[in-house]
């Protein structure tokens, strides 16, 4: 056997081993052999994750709620992107997962909810919290109120005088003494009230917070102050006295739930922009889960008839080949946990498809194999003019798939189509594997099959 | 055998099925004004799949509840299997959808289970829409510009690649034309995976040929006295075991997924085996031949006979 074969077929075999360790964990890890106890050098979560198709769950595609040609800062979309994720956190949605698209898109994505619409009332709401001076005013809860916070400097809606003579009422604006900015974000807490039974939110305020509060309630014992969120009334408890302390607690009709998340958009501030939902999809988990069995069974099954083909057809180098392909599952499959790679269900059709793929450059090979035979030449220089002559046209077919894939993904990111996504990044990687298999590690097995067997010579073998 | 010298006769069956395929992709144009029925992703709107776990209510009464909640939706109910509706309508919110599945769970007295909802902005499907098209101009320059690349060394290489683009454009149009004829027939609807399958036809559509251009590229340089269409044939019948083989191995995992996959996937998988095939078909049939016809200009003749008898 000579060197480089031995070489390459070591380094296989290293890398098979190392894949087949991460495609039978869930986690790897490397222990210090110095330290055996203490914290492991290296440590990874290779679960295979699954894409909402295959789950169940939601994704919505969000959009700045802003007039179209308006620039947004990119920083604002951003921290859109961060409050939003820790509001969805706190919801108790686990493994959310958030990306902006684009210059004003979120792609928003929470496995498993069971409903989907309430996730998205939540995140749409801008989450900003006043406290109004109502004066002797008190708004009926759940109605809405005009606020000169955030204005700027946008003229105040003046009063049209109507047609029949009767002077039009002008809508009252109210002003706001403070917003939920003031509240310290880690002292919010929810209660619940022994009486009624209802849930309130404790909160704390800042030193320039308790000063306004302070101030304000000092000076308006006995007026309203009206508790807005999105300008919507929660609550509108009079001023019994000053509150000096910095401390307070919102009253309303909350139950846990709603307690709950109030208190989480109170903790992590309000959108600096309003947010749209664009585009939203809901898989039910059962679908999913059908899904996962139905494609894993295809795949299985048009994976064995390949391996048939290639036996019956090929020989020898067919169950080379079949080898190889079980070398290339085996490789993929540790990539996508390893990266890791979102699998979807167009994504499993991409790797399915690339099985295809895997094939052809061995086809390729064996077909030139087998020429470079009939040819008169000896195995060993057939083999190696199969490779050098296959090489080309693998080359050159390979690049213009994986130059499809590259349009694909690029489509597929900027509309948050994770669909598309998936198939492009499964086909991409199987592309590139499958190469690796079909090209080095089908040559060397044959290499060393042949060293190590006489017989092997005889071109029925071959399928000649 | 000798595909070169019967190379109008395989133009001709690719006519037989792209013909029948515009036919439909203009009766389809009269009836919708759009050459195929487009889904939600490209035209916006809503899209509800509902399991009833008790008995089934009647479409009718699922469509009234819905207008019910949502007046202006326009919803098309449609029965899925035994137990479930699909049910088509302009775009609800998701919280509109919660409140016709409590309404409906009420009425039927029994659980429902949401298998699918989806919901998409008509901006987002315009813009989707615009995308694909830039999307498909996009991968035939992308694969023009790289075949001639990939044959800078050959004469003519432009050729080539306007050969693969060429037969790449009638891959598109069998499986446009093919999408149509089950648009119609069956209702199918054109969505993101549709595109998905016709961009990868696209890659794969030019993979295959350039395996059969490979093969003239490589002989061009060992055999150079003798014609052209000699060479080309000769090419295209050296690389005819691996076309087929290739074919086979591909179809065997397709139509496994299409068979075995579960209907999410089953119209994306259908797709893909018609474009394959016909990737193939036309490197062999086509792309190959319109290099022979191009190096003997042939079109110069094709309207010659008839001047000739006029004269």
């Amino acid at each position: 056997m000579n060197r480089s074969t031995t070489n390459w077929l070591i380094a296989i075999a290293l890398l098979l081993a190392f894949s087949i360790w991460i495609d039978a964990s869930k986690e790897i890890s490397l222990i210090n052999p110095f330290n055996i106890s203490g914290d492991p050098l290296f440590s990874r979560n290779v679960e295979t994750k699954l894409g909402l198709d295959l789950r169940g769950g939601l994704q919505t595609l969000l959009e700045a709620d802003l007039p179209e040609g308006s620039t947004i800062a990119s920083g604002d979309l951003e921290t859109t992107r961060q409050i939003l994720e820790k509001r969805a956190n706190a919801l108790g949605v686990s493994e959310v997962l958030m990306q902006t698209a684009g210059d004003r898109r979120i792609v928003a994505e929470f496995p498993g909810v069971n409903r989907p619409e309430d996730v998205i009332s939540s995140l749409q709401q801008t989450g900003l919290l006043e406290f109004v001076d109502t004066g002797d005013t008190r708004p009926a809860e759940g109605s809405i109120i005009q606020t000169d916070y955030a204005t700027g400097s946008a003229p105040l809606p003046t009063p049209t005088p109507s047609t029949d003579g009767t002077a039009a009422q002008p809508e009252t604006v109210y002003h706001t003494i403070m917003t939920g900015k003031e509240l310290v974000s880690d002292k919010i807490r929810i209660s619940q009230a022994s009486i009624s039974g209802n849930y309130n939110i404790d909160f704390t305020l800042t030193d320039a917070g308790t000063k306004i509060f302070g101030d304000h309630t000092t000076a308006n014992v006995n007026k309203v102050l009206t508790i807005t969120l999105d300008k919507r009334v929660i609550s509108a408890p009079s001023i019994n006295g000053p509150i000096t302390s910095g401390t307070g607690q919102i009253t309303g009709r909350f139950t846990a739930a709603t307690a709950n998340d109030l208190a989480a958009k109170l903790k992590y501030g309000s959108l600096p922009i309003p947010i749209k939902v664009v585009e939203s999809r809901t898989v039910g988990a059962t679908l999913g889960e059908e899904s996962v069995r139905k494609s894993l069974m295809a795949g299985a099954i048009g994976l064995a008839v390949v391996i048939v083909f290639m036996l019956l057809y090929y020989r020898l180098p067919g169950f080379i080949a079949t080898l190889a392909l079980i070398s290339y599952a085996i490789l993929s499959l540790a990539l996508f946990k390893l990266v890791p790679i979102v699998l979807t269900l167009p994504g499993i059709a991409g790797f399915i498809l690339s099985i295809g793929m895997a094939v052809d450059a061995n086809i390729l090979i064996f077909e030139r194999l087998k020429e470079e035979l009939r040819a008169g030449r000896n195995l060993r220089q057939a083999i190696d003019l199969g490779w050098s002559r296959a090489w080309p046209s693998i080359r050159d077919s390979n690049t213009s798939t994986l130059i499809t894939c590259g349009i694909l993904y690029i489509f597929g990111n900027t509309f948050g189509a994770s669909m598309v996504k998936g198939f492009s990044i499964n086909l991409f990687f199987g592309v590139i594997i499958s190469l690796f298999t079909a090209i080095i590690v089908t040559r060397t097995f044959l290499h060393t099959l042949l060293d190590n067997l006489k017989s092997v010579e005889h071109p029925r073998w071959f399928g000649l | 055998m000798n595909i070169i010298k019967n190379r109008y006769l395989y133009f001709l069956i690719s006519l037989l099925v792209i013909i029948p395929g515009i036919v439909f992709l203009i009766i389809n144009w009269m009836n919708l004004k759009s050459p195929l029925p487009l889904a939600i992703d490209f035209t916006g709107g809503s899209l509800l799949e509902v399991q009833f776990a008790g008995k089934l209510p009647s479409a009718d009464s699922v469509r009234t509840t819905f207008i019910e909640i949502a007046p202006d939706s326009a919803p098309v109910v449609q029965p899925l299997g035994t137990d479930s509706y699909i049910i088509r309508s302009k775009r609800i919110e998701d919280a509109t959808k919660g409140q016709i599945v409590t309404q409906l769970e009420k009425q039927s007295g029994d659980q429902i289970n949401v298998l699918t909802f989806s919901s998409v902005s008509p901006s987002v499907g315009a813009e989707v829409t615009r995308a694909a098209g830039i999307a498909i101009f996009l991968a035939a320059i992308a694969m023009l510009l790289y075949i001639s690349f990939a044959f800078r060394g050959v004469e003519h290489a432009f050729r080539y690649g306007t050969a693969a683009v060429l037969a790449m454009l009638h891959d598109v149009f069998v499986v446009l034309g093919v999408e149509a004829m089950l648009a119609y027939f069956l209702g199918w609807e054109a969505d993101a995976l549709f595109l998905t399958a016709l961009l990868t036809v696209i890659g794969f559509s030019v993979h295959d040929s350039i395996v059969v251009f490979d093969r003239v590229r490589e002989n061009s340089h060992v055999y150079r006295r003798i014609p052209y269409e000699t060479l080309v044939n000769h090419s295209i019948i050296q690389t005819l075991d691996r076309s087929i083989n290739t074919q086979l191995t591909v179809l065997f995992t397709l139509f496994s997924l299409a068979l075995f996959g579960g209907d999410s996937i089953r119209h994306f998988v259908i797709i893909l085996l018609v474009g394959i095939f016909s990737g193939t078909y036309s490197s062999i049939f086509n792309a190959a031949p319109i290099l022979v016809v191009w190096e003997n200009r042939e079109w110069r003749n094709w309207f010659r006979r008839e001047s000739q008898l006029e004269a």
